[in-house]
């Protein structure tokens, strides 16, 4: 029992990382602008993609190192999508809520479509690098090299973006729009800016996530869908606007979900996750984390 | 008497007697196949409707009403599934290797039992969402995401119980609904006429709905939810008991929908066309009833014209659709209609008032 519990905990785990690297942008960008955006599993979708299309180009001539090219190609190839997202469509949105969960929806409809018509409806594999086979053994539990990466790349990734957000004029800015979009205009910060920079990082993370979830399976044009529903419980359950609220609400969405799908079945597991969440609301309607604020709409 | 013709004087009301006229016509002009499909939308239509009163008229963006569709039209496939076997055990728990009926499906043994159900589930689930979320000021944004996970889970749960559901296949192989077979023709037109009445009924239900305090009392919740709730009303009720008559409608639309489809799968619950539905609205106009009901059956419509001759572009199609009604036409389409009423309403009376005044200068 005990052995199988560190296996399902370490499971658990790798998802959460997952789910963290994709709640991060979303959690930050409803926080800043206001805006869901269901567009953002494409993202993910477009990270995968983007990997494929470096392996298929690189793999022949560099080899394993083609991974590291693709994991900073997919950031920069979804971080230009959602820029143009931004200035397209986003942008004309703010301050609609629902209206911004509505147009994003569709917007990922045609980027699904899209990928269909590109690279086709079949999924496609992305071939690991050989450096990431196999694993070990731990406490009885097969670890795998692909699962330890994808968690090692996500802290990375995380401590840039806290750096980031915590430790940079950027970041400074970014936060005082959070906080009153109105007062820190005053003060002579170009939200616009700022929202574009920070959808367009958003969007980048997202792709980073995608590039991830190559190691663990095939992709496909509805990749993103399978997991932009848990994304968005991680953000309820977390709080907005907040990068530790996005760790622990993936912590606790991943290790619940692991958990329960271990002791049940999958689709059982996925109803107990959401009444869990929805219980958990009861006692704090905003999430974990709040951002303090006196005003009301 | 009056009230009726009230009811009458508004234009909308009037386009909408005059689509009913026009749906009562039907079946005399349109092939078997294509009187199916015109049924089908009209179910849409009544979904639209609960739609448009959460969302449109008490603001509330659902993004799970699929699952009140589904489960309306499941109780209503299970009911009518039991009088095919005749209360014996479907093809598929065989295959899943159930030796009895199991307990969830005994109540659908009887019909009537079957038919309260078809109310009875979704009412049920709305008012345990309703209390769960609008109790604890739950809103916005926030339960959207939860209905739609709710979509999801159901989706699942109902993949996954492949014996006790059918699993993706969903369930069909009917023979009798109401006690009239399926493979008569006509049966399909009564059904049809059914859907055609339950359209009328729900929309007079919605109409007068809203003209009462209620409705009143749910666009205050719409515009200014925290400033109706310091007014002294409990704004919880209203948007629990509005979201479970949106159910109950869902439900109705889905058991209605089940003999046309002849078959119900977990696709006509998950998150794409509970989505789908909010897009009719939003189409037609939200906040206006006779905008949900032409929204769902135009879109429906361009839906199954696109995808016959062209099935790749329809998803393009939608999605464009959704982002350009959403930037452009926020009111749908009768935001147009009405746009244009008040401007000739402006110029009629911009000509009064000149005329006025050249007959107050002679």
């Amino acid at each position: 029992m005990d052995v199988s519990l560190f296996a399902v905990a370490f499971n658990g785990v790798s998802l959460a990382s997952i789910l963290l690297l994709a709640a991060v942008g979303l959690s930050v960008t409803f926080g800043l602008m206001g805006i869901i955006n269901m567009a953002h599993g494409e993202f993910i979708m477009i990270g995968a993609y983007t990997a494929y299309v470096v392996q298929g180009l690189l793999l022949k001539s560099i080899g394993d190192v083609y991974y590291f090219v693709a994991l900073i190609a997919s950031f920069f190839v979804a971080a230009a999508f959602g820029l143009v997202l931004e200035q397209l469509v986003i942008k004309r949105l703010y301050g609609r809520e629902t209206d911004s969960l509505l147009a994003t929806w569709g917007v990922s409809l045609v980027m699904q479509q899209l990928a269909r018509s590109i690279f086709g409806a079949p999924n496609v594999n992305v071939v690991a690098p050989s450096f990431l086979n196999g694993g070990i053994t731990l406490l009885g539990a097969t670890i795998s090299f692909k699962r330890l990466f994808i968690i090692a790349l996500v802290g990375v990734t995380l401590f840039f973006v806290w750096a980031l957000f915590y430790r940079t004029r950027y970041g400074r800015r970014m936060r005082a729009c959070i906080q009153n979009r109105e007062m820190a205009q005053c003060l002579g910060i170009r939200s616009d800016r700022i929202d574009s920079t920070t959808f367009a990082l958003g969007s980048g993370l997202a792709g980073i996530a995608g590039c991830a979830l190559t190691l663990l399976g095939s992709i496909g044009p509805s990749l993103g869908q399978n997991y932009i529903v848990d994304t968005f419980m991680v953000v309820v359950l977390g709080g907005v606007g907040k990068i530790i609220g996005a760790v622990a609400g993936a912590f606790i969405i991943g290790l619940s979900s692991t958990g329960l799908e271990f002791l049940t079945t999958a689709s059982i597991a996925k109803a107990a996750v959401l009444f869990l969440v929805i219980l958990f609301l009861q006692k704090k309607p905003q999430g974990l984390f709040v951002i303090r604020s006196r005003s009301l709409d | 008497m009056a009230n009726i013709k009230y009811w009458l004087k508004e234009p909308k009301n009037l386009i909408f007697m005059a689509l009913i006229a026009v749906m009562l016509f039907m079946p005399f002009t349109l092939s078997l196949f294509r009187l199916t499909l015109l049924g089908k939308f009209i179910c849409y239509a009544i979904v639209a409707i609960g739609i448009d009163l959460i969302w449109g008229y008490t603001g509330i963006l659902s993004l799970g009403h699929g699952v009140f569709f589904g489960l309306g039209a499941y109780a209503m496939a299970m009911g009518m599934k039991m009088v095919a076997t005749g209360g014996g055990l479907a093809d598929f728990m065989k295959n899943g290797g159930l030796t009895s009926l199991p307990a969830i499906w005994r109540p659908f043994t009887s019909e009537p039992v079957a038919f309260a159900l078809v109310v009875l589930i979704p009412l049920a689930l709305a008012f345990f969402m309703g209390i769960m979320t609008f109790t604890n000021r739950i809103r916005g944004v926030y339960f959207s995401i939860l209905s739609q996970a709710l979509a999801w889970a159901f989706v699942t749960i109902f993949i996954g119980m492949q014996k006790y559901t059918g699993g993706t296949n969903g369930i069909t192989g009917f023979t009798t609904v109401f006690g009239l077979k399926l493979s008569e023709p006509m049966t399909i037109v009564y059904i049809y006429y059914a859907a055609v009445v339950a359209l009328f009924l729900v929309y007079v239900f919605a109409t007068w709905l809203m003209s009462r305090q209620m409705g009143k009392l749910l666009i205050a919740i719409r515009d200014g939810e925290n400033r109706t709730y310091f007014s002294g009303y409990d704004s919880s009720r209203y948007k629990t008991f509005i979201y479970c008559i949106s159910a109950v409608l869902a439900g109705i639309a889905g058991a209605l929908y089940v003999p046309f489809a002849g078959m119900i799968s977990p696709r006509e619950m998950d998150i794409a066309f509970s989505v789908e539905m909010v897009i009719w609205v939003a189409v037609g106009g939200r906040g206006t009833l006779i905008g949900a009901v032409i929204g769902a059956i135009l879109v429906s419509v361009m839906k199954t014209g696109i995808s016959e001759t062209f099935p790749n572009i329809w998803s393009y199609f939608l999605g464009i659709l959704f982002v350009c009604v959403v930037l452009f036409l926020p009111k749908g389409l009768m935001g147009i209609w009405d746009s244009i009423r008040g401007k000739m309403k402006s110029r009629q009376t911009k000509e009064n008032e000149s005329a006025a005044v050249e007959g107050g200068a002679a």
